[in-house]
């Protein structure tokens, strides 16, 4: 037996594990589910295959940004093996929300789309057939006429005056957050921090989008039922969350859908937005017969949402003796075409500035904004991980720029319980100090006994 | 070509939950005629191990053996709402909801024991070896198969509890950002330690210490797995990976994993990882979320020990060999791509 | 195109079947023959997820047309342990922590098994160099690596 293991330090805490007693907690049982791992039994959804199974591909935007003048499916039809395609009359309600249930509720996205494409790749016609091969054969015979129209890629460019407009719905390049053009927060007076600082840094820092890149990729198959339901075997991440959507979409009882899953192989937020279920459930209803739509992996990769591209500048004022006495972050979070789950990812953002230090003056101004790419979303992290390597990268260059200790600088200004932080939570149960201090002890970086004795639960 | 070697630091902190709560999670929980536990649910295993952690939790609760549990989920007619596993919340909602559901059926369980052995049930202990007994004289004890056989048989009563966990919504005040977002702060510092190739730009990630402060490591095997598979992701991140290489220019983009870099078995770096436990008020037996913390502190961890390695600045992800070949020529006042 | 009868050799049972033209390996195993170990994660060759043994040897079984392997021996997953005694590379897996969502395991210990068949006692890099093919997005390798490690010494040992 050679499992990792890494070792668990309670001395930083130990009043907080007097008494700890536990029988099964902290113990290292067997995986529930690694029998079935080792033994290649674990059921995915994929290895639920029904007879007469169908198989459903997209006809996808070859186009940044277009209108569609006109689309003739007549040829995918004659493919042998095809037995139907859906354009976005066939669904009852071709609006996806994924943020409907805890209102938020831009309905800015087609299932199918309709006038207009707003990213290569977005989904024009579905086409279902005996055979993944007919399917994709039908699929590529399906003639779209475009006229096309000037994408914008990046996102300061589509907050600019005469940008073309991504998508109608918003009528600008933005998500409106309560009447305001970004999501803020806003604490103490940030000019008067600049002006009192004895240095003011600015940089910028910029991501690509990425993928989640899970090994099995997102799907689903509906099966009809004899009692006229619909069992859906899904990867989800969110089995309700999937069921609730895709009720609204298709306008059916929530009662008629039953989603089976659990078992998912590798998510990473890939798998939260509900973007093949609505449209297999549809070909299953029209069709009568087990329809499967899974990804290939190239759709995986350039056509299921990524994690955000951001843009991110951060403005310090800081202090001779290394506190931060102002921050400004003001961030570009790339959201494609359609909101998906960014607005929300955007808030996520803006609550995690301006990073786990306790700042008295901070102005952050997190932009949702619009472009002609895939629409971005859920990943491991959304939100924070980008902004984590601004703001990182940004207190050691303030630390080279002051010749200063890298973690002294961090541990002068790390939160503590009982802090304010810029959203105006009192901070609980931080611990940042301490994985500083037993970290520099893990690679021999030596800390003055100031900075050893420091604690997160001592107040500043 | 020199081979520079650079250590660079990086500490985070993550919310667990979803943002600004109103994402609740429940659990329900039933003993079966011979003494095995239900959790029926409706949440998600990524991978992750929820399904393992939460039947240790119902364990622990009810001081039954873990292999007194079964869980089952994830299918919507059977298994109560679940908002999902996403957020790094799964272990924190669906914890907490399996032991509220396992703590009411422990009282339950322990009445019935107590109207079996003829005591009071306040009496009544367990030890996690399958036995209800009376505290101080353990002779008087039922095992929980007989005990489960005589509530069906004899009492007519079920042994099963309900659970859920929210936390309230919160709404963000527009004018300041104003906001509760999340239920507790998990806290990561990675040193990164690496080797730059100043003439094909390379980095190689030689060694990630990491110290993880987690509130409680629920299973400390699979805590292990996930934060060294998250930092694994994050190096991935911070040198390999991107849709759109060139962003925003949008060519170029990879369609499959031979064009979409990720770092093999043969290119990862030495991990030593600590955990540190400080028991979150709110968390399952203390525990906070960490699924996705892990990946972050490496992103800035590598890019601060290249700067420490060859003294330049990436300020764009990922940071491929080419943008630390543009950085260092640069550096050096020759730069390159205005020539060609 | 015409569909072809094929003989293959499965985890030691003769199996007879029609294909259809660009049937591949893995769609026979898994939509003809109902043996759903072997995974399909890129269907291009480049992850690994579907790899199975033919006379021995480990490929992609997405990339195989079918036919052409006629009268081959082939081994998936399901035929390593059938009465449910783990062989030693399954044990070592199970027990080391090597999997976690459990998608990329058919694949890994297909190749591993092969590894070990051909060498009982591998380097580090020997092990590393087997799966530099298979894509496993959870674990990191760490684990993957002293999970086979262990399983050869296991194997050496018993």
């Amino acid at each position: 037996m050679s499992y990792r293991l890494s070792p668990i330090d309670t001395q930083y805490f130990a009043p907080d594990h007097e008494g700890d007693d536990f029988t099964v907690i902290g113990s290292v049982v067997t995986r529930s589910d690694a029998l079935g791992h080792v033994t290649g039994r674990t059921e995915f959804f994929e290895d639920v295959r029904p007879s007469g199974l169908l198989h459903l591909k997209m006809h996808r935007s070859t186009r940044h940004h277009a209108r569609l003048a006109g689309v003739d499916s007549s040829a995918a039809l004659a493919v042998p093996g095809v037995v139907r395609v859906l354009t976005g009359a066939d669904i009852p309600n071709n609006l996806y929300t994924p943020l409907k249930l805890i209102n938020v509720e831009p309905d800015d996205e087609p299932i199918l789309a309709v006038d207009k494409v707003r990213y290569l790749g977005e989904p024009i016609v579905a086409v279902v057939a005996e055979t993944e091969a007919a399917a994709l054969a039908g699929a590529a015979a399906v003639r779209v006429d475009y006229v096309d129209l000037p994408p914008v890629f990046d996102v300061e460019e589509a907050l600019a005056d005469g940008a073309p407009i991504v998508n109608e719905y918003h009528g600008k390049n933005y998500f409106t957050y309560e009447g305001h053009h970004c999501r803020r927060v806003r604490l103490g007076d940030v000019d008067a921090g600049f002006a009192e600082a004895d240095h003011v840094f600015e940089w910028r820092y910029q991501s690509s989008p990425i993928e989640q890149a899970p090994v099995e990729t997102t799907g689903c198959t509906v099966v009809p039922q004899p009692d006229g339901r619909l069992r859906i075997h899904s990867d989800t991440q969110a089995c309700f969350f999937t069921l609730d959507n895709t009720a609204l979409i298709l306008e059916s009882d929530f009662n008629k859908l039953r989603i089976v899953g659990g078992t998912v192989g590798g998510g990473f937020g890939g798998k939260v937005d509900v973007v093949v279920e609505p449209v297999a459930c549809v070909a299953a209803m029209v069709t009568g017969r087990p329809v499967k739509f899974v990804y290939g992996r190239h759709e995986e990769m350039q056509v299921s949402s990524p994690r955000a591209a951001e843009r991110i500048y951060i403005k310090d004022g800081v202090l001779a003796d290394g506190r931060i006495v102002a921050r400004q972050v003001t961030a570009y979070i790339d959201a494609g075409a359609y909101s998906r789950h960014t607005p929300y990812g955007t808030t996520k953002a803006a609550a995690h500035f301006p990073g786990p230090y306790t700042i008295p003056n901070v102005r952050i101004d997190c932009h949702c904004v619009y472009t002609n790419r895939t629409p971005s979303s859920a990943m491991r992290g959304f939100g924070v991980t980008i902004g984590d390597f601004a703001l990182e990268s940004q207190m050691d260059r303030i630390a080279r720029e002051l010749g200063m200790d890298p973690l002294r600088l961090r541990l002068k200004n790390a939160y503590r319980d009982g802090d304010m932080k810029a959203h105006r939570k009192r901070a609980e149960g931080t611990a940042l100090i301490e994985v500083m201090q037993k970290a520099a002890e893990l690679v021999g970086h030596e800390l003055p006994d100031e900075y050893r004795r420091m604690s997160s639960l001592e107040a500043r | 070509m020199t081979r520079l070697r650079g250590r660079g630091y990086a500490a985070v902190n993550y919310p667990t939950g979803m943002n600004l709560g109103g994402d609740p999670s429940q659990a329900l929980i039933h003993a079966t005629t011979t003494g095995t536990f239900v959790v029926s649910l409706s949440s998600v295993d990524l991978g992750q191990g929820l399904k393992t952690v939460v039947a240790q939790c119902a364990a622990e609760t009810l001081g039954l053996p873990f292999t007194n549990i079964l869980v089952d989920t994830a299918d919507t007619d059977t298994g109560p709402h679940c908002m999902g596993t996403f957020a790094s919340r799964g272990t924190h909602r669906v914890g907490n909801a399996v032991i509220m559901a396992a703590t009411e059926a422990r009282a339950i369980m322990l009445d019935v024991a107590a109207e079996e052995l003829e005591v009071d049930a306040a009496d009544l202990e367990t030890d996690g070896t399958g036995y209800i007994q009376v505290r101080g004289a353990e002779a008087k004890r039922i095992h929980i198969t007989d005990l489960a056989l005589a509530a069906h048989f004899t009492h007519g009563r079920t042994i099963s509890g309900r659970g859920v966990f929210m936390k309230e919504k919160s709404e963000v005040v527009p004018e300041t950002g104003e906001m509760d977002p999340d239920s507790c702060q998990a806290h990561a510092c990675t040193v990164a330690e690496v080797e730059v190739d100043d003439e094909t730009g390379v980095v190689e990630v030689l060694r990630m210490y990491s110290v993880y402060e987690i509130g409680r490591a629920l299973h400390p095997a699979m805590a292990t797995q996930q934060v060294e598979g998250g930092a694994w992701m994050g190096m991935s991140h911070a040198l390999f990976e991107a849709t759109e290489p060139y962003y925003p220019v949008r060519d170029h983009g990879p369609a499959d994993f031979s064009e979409y870099l990720m770092p093999a078995a043969g290119d990862i770096p030495e991990q030593v990882s600590v955990l540190l436990e400080r028991p979150a008020p709110t968390g399952p037996y203390g525990a906070k979320g960490i699924g996705e913390m892990t990946a972050n502190a490496p992103i800035p961890a590598i890019a601060n020990a290249i700067f420490d390695a060859c003294g330049v600045r990436l300020d764009h992800m990922p940071f491929t060999p080419e943008r630390v070949l543009r950085a260092l020529d640069s550096l050096r006042g020759q730069d390159l791509s205005a020539h060609g | 195109m015409a569909s072809k009868i094929v003989t293959l050799r499965v985890n030691d049972r003769e199996e007879e079947f029609l294909a259809r033209p660009g049937t591949t390996l893995l769609g026979a195993l898994r939509d003809t023959l109902g043996l759903t170990a072997a995974k399909r994660g890129c269907a291009q060759g480049a992850c690994g997820s579907c790899n199975v043994l033919v006379d021995g040897k480990p490929v992609p079984s997405c990339l195989v047309p079918v036919e052409t392997v006629d009268g081959a021996a082939v081994a998936t997953l399901e035929g390593v342990a059938p009465t449910g005694d783990l062989d030693e590379v399954q044990a070592a897996f199970l027990e080391d922590f090597a999997t976690q969502c459990g998608f990329c395991t058919p694949g890994m210990i297909m190749t591993a098994e092969a590894l070990l068949a051909e060498n009982p006692d591998p380097t580090r890099a020997e092990v590393v160099e087997a799966i530099s093919g298979n894509v496993c997005r959870c674990t990191g390798y760490e684990p993957i690596v002293n999970a086979i490690l262990d399983a050869a010494s296991r194997r050496r040992s018993a």
